[in-house]
């Protein structure tokens, strides 16, 4: 009884926030959903401030907890600059809240801000905690955003992320990637290759958090790994393993430990650099098999084999195009790598880059239609990319170090490459116009990455 | 009276519910006074554990130990793999920028690696094909294989049985000088003989 009255009180609450001051989102509000919007107008940057949380139960792990949650939050929210955040020293004068919905809005108006985070943790049993977190129009006092989380205290990170991607979808209509994941290579944990050379070190593939936190090693081979590719679904990582002494693709099924080697290569029919396609169902590779580098497209069981390009050059390092429908790939026909794109069908050859060296085109995932590449600008690699609609190119990193292997975030605002810029060689990502560049890894080298879907 | 009875009893209830629930904290049911949105909760649950694919290798076994011999010949058969390897009886090919193709010196070293494969014919070799850091990691793949392929045809035109000799490229991936310079450039552009069998 007390409980149905309790559900229809929060109805009837509900509805003074659609007389809010207060913009719509960034598509249609439908009829069930109400939409507080922090900020002025649409297309300008609010600023956002993100106090630590208010830990409302005394142990280690909440406080630790309170304290992480909100500085993971403030990175992703900044990841995506949609936000202005504003940076934490500024506000360490200002009293914390003393409760989720208690909190000094003159305060935080005076330094500027548009919208002010409230969290609270509470431990609520065996390793688990629950957030609540409410986003706060500072102007109004009224509250644009808000929820209540129950996760593990073991990764309080993925707390952090899961509210970041649920602030910038409901604020800003945006797919934001803060749960997202790297796969790259790394030689961080100092093996030697298992062979007849001495002093190879390992190459192998690791998985991270798209901010390089969660660090997890998928491959155990005492061999080289590279090029790691993430299947559409999640699930599982493609790349080139030596394992069997030449290289041959390998695809590694992360929650099940298994290992599969879908084109059964040998060591005369060598296979390297597979890319899944968008839609999942096959995998474009390059090979060797009638004696020179060709793209070849295959399902990802290994059946129906096509080859796809059929010239005396190196043809190389496919890359899918949204749809699935056509292939831009590395090829030297005219003499120095280039960038070209052909159908899946094999037909419609066009060439697409004129420099000195191009390799390793990544196609953009929608809504941008573009190809991220490496391009040989001086003594090393600089990250270009080709605009598909306009031909026009923008480069991304200026000659410093060499940088190479770029990957598109899936929501197609970021890039990760690998560059030498501080001598070894390490995961970077920067956004699709060049600003905002973050160091993603540190321990050892670590290059060639792949984004998760 | 007893109307007015039940009303303050009501009222009773309904203070109770709101302390019962401010005693709790109960999050998803916040003080009536301000509006909030209607809030859910969602249960975030850890992703699954990942699983490393394969188990390492076993390692080799100890390699045997060396047995005194008369001849030359019979001092190199003697010798472990990892012995052959490490004193560089074969000698490698090296490359010019972004080239695969072998210059006068290099089919010299192909020449003098044939004779060497003829005075062992038990003997079985892998080229490994490998390129400097100045190039691409993805494109050096294949351009690796290509200076591997190169001294291989030229090994099977020497009249080398094509099934003794095996070709694999690393690419940049193991490079021979650690240097960032011209020598070091120079060392890394090669094909490398290495003996797999004996």
């Amino acid at each position: 009884m007390a409980r149905i009255s309790r559900r229809s009180a929060l109805f009837t609450l509900a509805a003074p926030l659609l007389t809010a001051p207060a913009r719509a989102g960034g598509r249609p509000a439908q009829q069930d959903e109400v939409r507080v919007r922090i900020g002025d107008s649409i297309g300008s940057q609010p600023s956002i401030a993100v106090p630590d949380c208010l830990p409302l139960t005394p142990d280690g792990a909440t406080q630790e907890a309170s304290r992480t949650i909100a500085r993971v939050l403030w990175d992703d929210l900044d990841f995506e600059r949609e936000f202005r955040l504003i940076p934490r020293d500024v506000y360490r004068t200002i009293p914390a809240a003393r409760s989720l919905v208690d909190l000094p809005f003159d305060r935080w108006r005076e330094i500027g801000a548009d919208g002010v985070m409230s969290c609270t943790v509470e431990a609520s049993g065996e390793n688990r905690l629950d957030l609540t977190a409410r986003l706060f129009d500072v102007r109004t006092g009224g509250s644009a955003f808000g929820v209540l989380y129950s996760g593990s205290t073991r990764n309080v990170r993925l707390l952090a992320h899961q509210l970041a991607d649920e602030i910038h979808r409901n604020q800003r209509g945006l797919d934001g990637v803060a749960r997202t994941r790297l796969a790259f290579v790394s030689d961080r944990d100092s093996e030697s290759v298992f062979g007849l050379v001495e002093n190879r070190p390992v190459k192998e593939i690791y998985i991270a958090d798209y901010d390089g936190a969660n660090p997890r090693r998928v491959t155990v081979t005492r061999s080289l790994n590279t090029n790691p590719a993430w299947s559409p679904d999640g699930r599982s990582i493609a790349y080139t393993s030596w394992l069997s002494g030449f290289p041959d693709v390998l695809v590694s099924y992360l929650f099940e430990g298994r290992l599969a080697k879908p084109i059964e290569g040998d060591s005369r029919r060598q296979n390297f650099l597979p890319a899944f396609s968008p839609d999942g169902r096959r995998v474009a590779f390059n090979s060797n098999r009638e004696n020179n580098s060709d793209i070849y497209v295959a399902n990802v069981d290994g059946t129906g084999l096509q080859r796809l390009t059929n010239h005396p050059a190196i043809d190389t390092s496919p890359t899918w195009s949204p749809n699935s429908q056509q292939i831009a790939f590395t090829s030297d026909r005219t003499g120095a790598p280039q960038i070209y794109v052909i159908g899946a069908d094999g037909t419609g050859l066009r060439r697409l880059t004129y420099e000195s060296y191009c390799d390793r085109p990544t196609w953009s995932p929608p809504p941008f239609n573009e190809i991220a590449y490496s391009s040989r600008t001086g003594p090393g690699h600089d990250v270009k990319v080709l605009d598909l609609a306009t031909n026009e190119v923008r480069q991304l990193t200026f000659g410093l170090g060499s940088n190479e292997s770029p990957a598109y975030a899936p929501n197609g605002r970021h890039i990760a490459f690998m560059s030498t810029r501080n001598e070894s060689k390490q995961i970077y990502t920067i956004g699709r116009d060049g600003r905002g560049l973050r160091r993603v890894t540190s321990v050892g080298n670590n290059e060639m990455p792949s984004w998760s879907r | 009276m007893h109307d007015r009875g039940h009303g303050s009893r009501l009222v009773g209830v309904a203070a109770l519910v709101a302390a019962a629930c401010l005693q709790a904290a109960c999050a998803d049911n916040p003080p009536p006074e301000l509006p909030e949105p209607v809030v859910e909760r969602t249960v975030i649950e850890d992703p699954p554990e990942i699983i490393a694919s394969n188990p390492a290798p076993e390692p080799l076994a100890p390699p045997m130990p060396a047995v005194p011999a008369l001849t030359p010949d019979e001092e190199i058969a003697s010798r472990s793999l990892e012995e052959l390897n490490r004193s560089l009886l074969l000698e490698p090919v090296f490359f010019v920028l972004d080239s695969a193709e072998l210059d006068e010196r290099g089919r010299q070293a192909v020449e003098a690696n044939a004779d060497m494969l003829a005075r062992f014919p038990t003997w079985a070799v892998t080229i490994e094909g490998h390129c400097y850091e100045r190039g691409t990691p993805e494109y050096n793949l294949a351009l690796g294989e290509r200076r591997a392929v190169a001294a291989r045809r030229y090994l099977v035109e020497l009249g080398l049985d094509a099934g003794r000799v095996r070709t694999v490229s690393y690419g940049k991936e193991f490079p021979f000088d650690p240097g960032h310079d011209e020598t070091a450039w120079a060392a890394n552009r090669r094909a490398h003989f290495v003996i797999t069998e004996k």
